[in-house]
């Protein structure tokens, strides 16, 4: 299954030092993370980068991250991270991070979950899974693009739902535990997806799925039952 | 490298085992594939070998069953820093199958690629020498789907994506074809001792 857009091996390997800029707060757990990063070699919506934090004594842990900005001009990047528990990267994010701090990233990679902005996109995501499908939401926003673009997220609870103010009306959450009045509660399934299907797009739909690993195998079974071909389907795993 | 101010990190663990960069994932084996995970059965899964080899075959479940038993005892090691250890794996060795269609002096690599599309390249002398393997059980029971049952490629020195899951077939060739990490940026070799993970790595 082809790539959908070739990744310059040149720019996989820089490591770049990134300075924070600013933290926003998305939800209790969540916060958006904004960087200038001189010289970056500018991303397509989807892509990730790695980052790396080093400590004194010269350890370093690496993680993965999705890029959630639209690609701009700017020389900044935005991540959004979960807090999660005991986290050594994203524990240092929320808990001693600040506008100032450096820190070192390389990227963008991944060119098999990218979209250029060209095809329609069926994008569907849970959790911070709707990072790297924020991406491609607010491209398609800045760009005016005119091809369909459709964005079903799964979220827990409405409190927990990331960028809840930048969606319209090309995205429907799905609310797992509880929703706010008379919106159903329940994990997503076939009735979310069947009528994304049935506007038929011209070309066919691209579908992206980005989550947990159980979320992308339910999402993806979804997809596929309801008609969506498998070499269509782009998934990331978040682990 | 840059220090990040007030950034200590886990506790260092002093494991010569672990590769540098690499964390002991314990009990977890988390999943990482880009790709819909494919309902194949048995039945449907064939193995093949071609390109620069004297006689290209394709084996059958039941073929390739009738090889003999190799296991696979030790450490895994993916990309994105989990490492997990005392893995069982059982299948064939790679050398049982090469050693039918026998390899051409001239072939160097090989593209391994599964049935849902995915490919990645390696050296041809990283699959030989015991050291790589046709898997379809873990623990002892059947590998499941999403870790790339009925059957995978194991290649265990190497980082997890040359492990390719629902392997259908190798071709042998004389260069290098980057696959589909490879062609994304990751290291053509990925050897974790060496912390290849990226080009130019
Ligand atoms: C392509 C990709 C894109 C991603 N994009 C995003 C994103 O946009 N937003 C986001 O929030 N996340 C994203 N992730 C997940 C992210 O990379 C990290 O896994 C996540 O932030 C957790 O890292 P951490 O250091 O905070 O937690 P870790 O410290 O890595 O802990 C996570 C879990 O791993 C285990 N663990 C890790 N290290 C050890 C250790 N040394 N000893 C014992 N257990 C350990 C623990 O059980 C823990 O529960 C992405 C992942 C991938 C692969």
């Amino acid at each position: 299954m082809p790539g959908r857009i070739g990744v310059s091996a040149r720019t996989a390997s820089v490591w770049r030092t990134a300075t924070l800029t600013e933290i926003r707060r998305e939800t209790p757990r969540v916060s958006t993370f904004r960087f200038a990063v001189p010289d970056w070699p500018g991303h397509v919506p989807g892509q990730h980068l790695v980052l790396r934090l080093v400590a004194e004594d010269g350890y370093a842990a690496q993680r993965h991250y999705s890029i959630a900005s639209a690609p701009d001009d700017s020389g900044h990047v935005e991540l959004t991270l979960d807090h999660v528990e005991d986290g050594e990267v994203s524990g240092w994010f929320h808990t001693v991070a600040r506008p100032g701090d450096r820190i070192e990233v390389r990227g963008p990679l991944s060119g098999f979950f990218a979209w250029p902005g060209d095809r329609p996109a069926l994008l569907v995501g849970a959790g911070s899974g709707v990072v790297p499908l924020m991406s491609m939401l607010r491209h398609h926003r800045a760009r005016g693009l005119t091809v369909p673009l459709r964005l079903l997220v799964s979220v827990r609870r409405p409190g927990e739902l990331i960028y809840a103010r930048e969606f319209g009306a090309e995205t429907t959450p799905v609310f797992t535990r509880s929703a706010p009045e008379g919106v159903a509660v329940g994990r997503m399934t076939a009735a979310h997806v069947a009528p994304i299907m049935a506007e038929r797009p011209s070309g066919g739909w691209e579908a992206y799925v980005c989550g947990s690993n159980s979320f992308a195998e339910h999402a993806s079974r979804l997809l596929v039952a309801a008609g969506q071909p498998v070499e269509r389907i782009r998934i990331e795993r978040f682990g | 490298m840059n220090i990040t101010r007030g950034f200590t990190g886990r506790p260092r663990v002093d494991d010569p085992g672990l590769p540098p960069g690499q964390y002991d994932a314990g009990d977890e084996w988390p999943v990482l594939s880009a790709e819909v995970t494919p309902d194949l059965a048995p039945a449907d899964w064939t193995f093949r070998i071609d390109g620069l080899v004297a006689d290209p075959r394709t084996w059958d479940w039941e073929q390739a069953h009738a090889l003999p038993a190799s296991a696979y005892e030790g450490a895994i090691h993916c990309v994105t820093s989990w490492s997990k250890f005392g893995v069982r794996f059982g299948g064939v060795s790679l050398d049982a199958f090469l050693d039918v269609v026998r390899p051409r002096g001239s072939a160097t690599h090989v593209v391994a690629y599964a049935h849902t599309g995915y490919t990645t390249s390696l050296p041809l002398s990283d699959v030989t020498g015991g050291r790589a393997w046709i898997a379809w059980e873990y623990d002892g029971r059947p590998l499941p789907a999403e870790h790339g049952g009925p059957a995978r490629l194991l290649v265990p020195h190497l980082y997890f994506w040359k492990s390719a899951k629902w392997i259908a077939g190798l071709r042998l060739l004389d260069h290098d074809e980057p696959g589909f990490w490879e062609g994304n940026g990751y290291h053509p070799r990925g050897n974790p001792w060496e912390e290849q993970r990226y080009s130019g790595d």
